[in-house]
């Protein structure tokens, strides 16, 4: 099953399954959806459910939160995670910040979703990477899928979770094609938020990463297998809450952490994950914590710098 | 009858029934006419009628019900100056009107949401004296546990959604709870009040764009009390007709100060966004107050100006006197109300004084399930 495809089955069940799911977004409806997620979705709903919104972040997804203060499901498409900074004072502010301050009396069961950091020569404003952005925020989820099972698993969770999820999709997933189980096939599946899923086990170097990056490492994995070194590679699937306790039940199994994301440098998420081994699983590592990033400079956009600027 | 629903809206406070209240009874349920001092002013519609119909219990409920906002900010302005109020305090005294007028208009399922000029509207809307002033003062019977504060006022039960920080950012949130009515077929409306400071704020047209693409029944009303913290409207707008400025959405200029007024617009607002989708009020107030506490008011604005609008439109002495002329209660009876309400604001911090403050373990929890 294509990522894409799972997407556009999690939406469609969990719209199916509670009429307060709805779909708000540009080209999210008549459109059939700018990377083809929310295909069919109004054909088969009707405009009542999907609605596509002018090209207004700030006006819509306040909207989309104070229909969530009221009770509804909204399920929030940013064209790309770079447009959601016209409107991050409502993830932030109004969604994020509001069951804490009214002391549980407003919950904001809205996801914002779309796809987050480099796609291919889309240039520096549209290629930035906000999970470390968000993940940092508290009383918002943060996660990031990489597989289909993933995509489906997640996102299905992140509709029925009754807080605001940040669900960062990655556009150059979304045709890859994966296995998927009889189980995670079935309307009613939903991964956990806030578990790891450790993808590939290892025993002499532990590799954390999300998203797109999570193929890299496994190929990866297999070139070091070639040089005799069996590597972990942990997919983060959640952002925030971090599964800090997989991460430090393997590194304090293999004593040296590589951590990966496509994002920039300074203050990412491996700087997270770092500091969270170091805290705790200090004595444990052989080797300084390695950090692979992107480059800490706009994305360029002519094709080999922006090679040079991602992780390869 | 009136004595009854008179003590309801003290919640929390049982007084003894005085004798002066006993006339009220009788007078209970004669309906009465009010005019209202000023036209409204129309944008894209007709305006209403300026004959508001009302009854002396109302009227009655309006004195008391203001006075008590009045006596409740003003005491909270000693707290601050105690130092008992940390942070932001931003006063209503002065546009009580607005809260009074919109309240008696509608039902608790129609929906508000304002900034941060909360207190008021968080009292009309059903909160308590002792949930007010736990929750400024930072204790656990605070309307929000001590962990929101003065601009963080929610009651969700009566369809009040906070008390927000963020200049402009309820407007869109409002606009969204209308989505929110529309679609569940509530027969709601939503009121989302914003001050002349936030009104020219993008996310405020970007929301109207879509409500009214939309048909939201959403109500934007505009308290215009003519500053946008230290700037007068004329220094931060090229149109100050606030009314107008929804350009292809219709509008209305009430007198904030009279709460009759703001009652019929605030009436003829629902039943138009219930039809046709969002209309904006802009209502023309004032505030005796500075911006917040750390402002004294008096840098950008004249004290004559402030003590000319406390003088000539002062919406509680407008009550007051159509109280008088219509003959429900003495100057006397008046002025013992207004002691009552001392001592009901006086014992409401007293009780809150020795209120705890919230335990750590409530602190952490950010999310619904933990």
């Amino acid at each position: 099953m294509t990522v894409r495809d799972a997407l556009n089955s999690a939406i469609d069940e969990e719209m199916s399954a509670d009429p307060k799911v709805f779909v708000m977004g540009e080209e999210v409806g008549q459109y059939q959806g700018a990377y083809k997620i929310t295909k069919g979705l109004l054909e088969k709903y009707g405009p009542e459910r999907v609605y596509d919104t002018p090209i207004t972040e700030a006006g819509f997804t306040g909207i989309g939160v104070g229909a969530a203060y009221a009770g509804l499901k909204p399920v929030v498409e940013f064209m790309t995670f770079n447009f959601s900074m016209q409107a991050i004072d409502h993830i932030i502010n109004s969604a994020a910040k509001s069951n804490y301050m009214s002391a549980g009396q407003i919950n904001v069961p809205i996801v914002f979703r779309g796809p987050n950091g480099a796609a291919a020569g889309v240039g520096a404003q549209h290629s930035q990477c906000y999970a470390a952005w968000y993940a940092s925020v508290p009383g918002l989820k943060v996660l990031a899928p990489y597989s289909a099972e993933d995509a489906r698993g997640l996102l299905k969770a992140a509709i029925r979770d009754p807080d605001p999820v940040v669900f960062l999709e990655n556009e150059l997933l979304y045709g890859e094609s994966f296995p998927i189980s009889e189980e995670a096939l079935d309307s009613s599946f939903c991964l956990p938020i806030g578990k790891a899923k450790i993808e590939r086990e290892g025993k002499d170097v532990t590799i954390t990463t999300f998203s797109k990056m999570v193929g890299f490492a496994l190929k990866a994995a297999e070139k070091l297998a070639e040089e005799g070194i069996s590597a972990e590679v942990i997919n983060l699937r959640s952002i925030r809450p971090l599964d800090r306790a997989t991460i430090n039940a393997s590194v304090r199994k293999t004593s040296r952490l590589v951590t990966v994301e496509e994002g920039f440098p300074q203050h990412g998420v491996c700087a997270e994950i770092c500091a969270s081994v170091v805290e705790e699983s200090f004595s444990y590592l052989d080797a300084p914590v390695e950090r692979i990033a992107g480059a800490d400079v706009p994305m360029p956009y002519a094709a080999n710098l922006e090679r040079l600027a991602l992780p390869q | 009858m009136a004595l009854l629903r008179l003590s309801s809206r003290c919640t929390g406070i049982s007084r003894p029934l005085s004798a002066a209240f006993s006339r009220f009874i009788s007078t209970d349920t004669t309906p009465i006419t009010i005019e209202t001092s000023l036209p409204f002013t129309a944008h894209l519609c007709d305006p209403p009628s300026r004959s508001v119909e009302s009854s002396s219990q109302e009227l009655l409920t309006f004195f008391r019900t203001m006075a008590l906002m009045r006596r409740m900010e003003i005491a909270a302005d000693s707290l601050y100056k105690a130092k008992l109020i940390r942070g932001f305090c931003h006063l209503y005294d002065g546009q009580e009107a607005v809260a009074i007028g919109m309240e008696a208009a509608i039902t608790k399922k129609d929906a508000i949401i304002t900034a941060y000029r909360d207190h008021c509207i968080f009292l009309g809307r059903g909160g308590s004296l002792h949930e007010v002033f736990s929750e400024l003062m930072g204790r656990e019977d605070g309307c929000s546990k001590g962990k929101g504060g003065s601009m963080h006022f929610y009651k969700k039960e009566s369809s009040f959604y906070g008390g927000h920080g963020i200049v402009g950012a309820q407007v869109p949130l409002g606009c969204g709870i209308a989505f929110a009515q529309k679609y569940t077929k509530d027969e709601a409306v939503t009121f989302a009040l914003y001050g002349d400071g936030a009104a020219n704020q993008g996310q405020l047209f970007e929301a109207l764009n879509i409500s009214a693409l939309w048909d939201l029944p959403a109500i934007l009303v505009c308290e215009n009390n003519h500053y946008g913290m230290g700037t007068a409207e004329w220094r931060a707008a090229k149109s100050p007709s606030y009314y107008k400025r929804g350009d292809y959405v219709p509008g209305l200029k009430v007198d904030g100060m009279d709460a009759f007024a703001v009652k019929q617009a605030c009436k003829f607002a629902k039943e138009h966004a219930l039809k046709n989708g969002p209309i904006i009020l802009e209502m023309d107030t004032y505030r005796y107050h500075g911006h917040s506490m750390s402002d004294p008011g008096s840098t950008y604005r004249t004290r004559d100006e402030i003590s000319g609008v406390r003088q000539e439109r002062d919406p509680i002495e407008r009550i007051k006197k159509l109280v008088l002329s219509h003959d429900l209660a003495t100057e006397k009876e008046l002025k013992d109300m207004e002691k009552e309400i001392r001592k009901e604001v006086d014992d409401a911090i007293a009780k809150a004084k020795v209120n705890i403050t919230v335990i750590l373990l409530l602190a952490y929890s950010t999310f619904t399930n933990g």
